[in-house]
């Protein structure tokens, strides 16, 4: 006990004495250290296995997943992901989610950008309400738009279209996108601006050459945020939505037909929707957090 | 930051107006309108007061899957708080496994709501899933299809899978904020572990653990798609949560104004929380001093 505190007294320097006590601590409750390691490790086997066992059985055979209990596949076949990548009306699943999240999201973020900027810069009527309204529609339970939605959306001759998903999912995408690049540009200090303008800049020169640069990752991340809410949503999704539009989350309760459920078709469609966010992921895990509590971390 | 007062601003927050406007406010007009209406058929409408708001609050099914939806919400919150705190305190604070934990926990946060429902479907079957078939093995009479209390076990434990690492992101990012300092002036006055936790950790981590309970109470009070996936609101009406009344009665029923006016009495609940949440939230930039240790 009495060693690293004198080591953590004996004059290193700042981050270097933090760390060095508290490597010594860690040493002296080595025990300690590794039963604490268990959590971590334990909650992600926990995570971990139900996804397992749905790629174990995309790789499976109907037969196989049926008839007996197999940790992994005996016979792996790729039978099920062919099924999907051949017949258009599986892989089209794909296309159409792809198109109305990519639209939803460049709509959401342009329409956000100027607005996130008026938020952090300046205060106008009604600024506080606005800002406060526009939560309200991101806390909105989708259920009670949904047979609206289908109204509005009929009246305009816009059921079955892309156009119609992606505008739906504005409702909750865009004050996402405003209360995260919002806290983004709060941090970006004003006397940029100021300097700007002395320099001559005009406004439109000065936002998108000098500001979205200095945003450039607050952009990335509420583009990730508006990317993953719209994929993950389906009940306004499916609402809107016939044969033409249908997402692939939608298509997947196909699988269930008079001669029983394609366990692996249904496993193989489910483990391809997880892999966007897989890949993403990696880029945004710092962002994680910050975005989830909509910019306030 | 101090800001000017421009009122010119509002022509940058126009676009976003009308596009909330569209998506929000003429759908949200569509639903007061029906819920002061009755109709018969035909399109024909007729003026109806305030009878289907009166029939809602008296309904007994609506009473019912408003505490069923409390009650849930009042579980998720109660485990999955403590387990987040818990992993968040357990997790490395620097170095490559960092990125390995927040990767593979941020995993079941980005995918399709109605895949995780069926994940767990077919995860908790006896006959082709581990969870039913280890758990049949070990012979408890395990059946989420037909015993309620099997339903709810799966659905909360289908929750806390899905979202538990949410409260641990944000858990985290409020823990790796204490500089290191504070732990060295614990580590002289000699304080326990405890006493590390209850003063330093915690109260650090107070505001985004607000935001994370208030998150996790929105959300699980407005959830559709995982539950109607794994049980369809069954066995009976035992899962049956508010979002799955509601669209039993919108779009089963078509029943229009009484889920009007449901919606409605709905959304004014969502509204008063999100009050809450909106001062929690504005309130960031005024972090309060972290409090002494005594002791």
């Amino acid at each position: 006990m009495s060693d690293h505190v004198s080591m953590a007294a004996g004059g290193l320097p700042g981050e270097s004495r933090s760390e060095t006590a508290f490597r010594a601590r860690e040493r002296v409750k080595s025990g300690h250290f590794r039963a604490k390691a268990l959590i971590p490790i334990l909650y992600i086997l926990f995570l971990l296995v139900p996804i397992y066992w749905l790629v174990n059985m995309s790789f499976k055979t109907n037969g196989e997943i049926v008839s007996t209990m197999t940790l992994f596949p005996h016979n792996p076949t790729l039978k099920n992901y062919a099924t999907i990548f051949t017949d258009p009306s599986w892989y089209m699943g794909y296309v159409n989610s792809m198109i109305y999240v990519v639209m939803n999201m460049v709509i959401s973020v342009a329409a956000a950008l100027p607005a996130a900027y008026a938020f952090s810069r300046y205060r106008f009527l009604g600024d506080k309400h606005l800002f406060f309204w526009l939560l309200t529609n991101r806390m909105a339970p989708p259920a009670v738009f949904a047979l609206p939605f289908f109204q509005l959306y009929s009246a305009f001759g816009l059921i079955d279209t892309h156009i119609a998903v992606a505008l739906a999912h504005c409702l909750f995408n865009v004050p996402l996108a405003v209360w995260i690049l919002e806290g983004f540009m709060s941090g970006v200090p004003k006397e940029i601006d100021e300097t700007a303008y002395i320099d001559g800049y005009s406004f439109p020169k000065f936002f998108f050459k000098i500001f979205m640069p200095l945003i450039a990752s607050g952009i990335g991340v509420a583009a990730f945020f508006c990317f993953m809410f719209s994929w993950v949503e389906l009940l306004l999704a499916r609402t809107l939505t016939v044969t033409d539009a249908k997402p692939i989350a939608a298509i997947m309760t196909r699988t269930v037909s008079a001669a029983g459920i394609d366990w692996g078709l249904l496993a193989a469609a489910g483990v391809l929707t997880i892999i966007p966010g897989a890949i993403v992921i990696w880029f945004v895990r710092n962002y994680i957090a910050k975005g989830f509590a909509l910019g306030r971390v | 930051m101090e800001k000017t007062w421009n009122n010119k601003a509002w022509f940058f927050v126009l676009p976003v107006l009308l596009l909330v406007a569209f998506s929000a406010v003429i759908p949200l007009m569509t639903v007061v309108n029906y819920s002061v209406q009755d109709t018969f058929g035909n399109n024909q409408f007729f003026w109806n007061g305030t009878e289907w708001f009166k029939e809602i609050l008296t309904s007994e099914r609506f009473h019912d899957s408003l505490i069923r939806n409390l009650i849930f919400s009042g579980l998720i919150l109660a485990i999955e708080i403590p387990l987040g705190i818990i992993v968040a305190l357990a997790m490395p604070k620097k170095g490559f496994w960092v990125s390995v934990c927040l990767v593979l926990m941020a995993l079941p946060l980005l995918i399709p709501w109605n895949v995780v429902g069926t994940i767990w479907q077919v995860f908790g079957r006896t006959d082709i899933g581990l969870l039913g078939y280890t758990v049949d093995a070990l012979g408890i009479d395990y059946n989420y299809v037909a015993d309620p209390f099997a339903a709810w076990v799966t659905v909360i434990v289908m929750d806390v899978w899905h979202w538990t690492s949410l409260v641990v992101l944000l858990c985290y990012a409020g823990l790796v904020s204490i500089p290191d300092a504070y732990y060295q002036a614990a580590k002289i006055d000699g304080a326990s572990r405890w006493a590390v936790f209850r003063y330093i950790q915690l109260p650090k981590m107070g505001r985004v653990l607000l935001i994370a309970v208030l998150l996790r109470f929105m959300d699980s009070f407005m959830i559709y798609t995982e539950p109607f996936v794994v049980t369809g609101g069954g066995p009976g009406n035992s899962t049956t949560f508010l979002s799955i009344d509601l669209v039993k009665l919108a779009i089963g029923q078509f029943n229009l104004g009484e889920a009007a006016a449901m919606s409605l009495v709905y959304f004014l609940i969502i509204l008063a929380l999100s009050w809450v949440f909106y001062t929690v939230m504005t309130n960031a930039g005024t972090d309060k001093p972290v409090k002494e240790i005594s002791e």
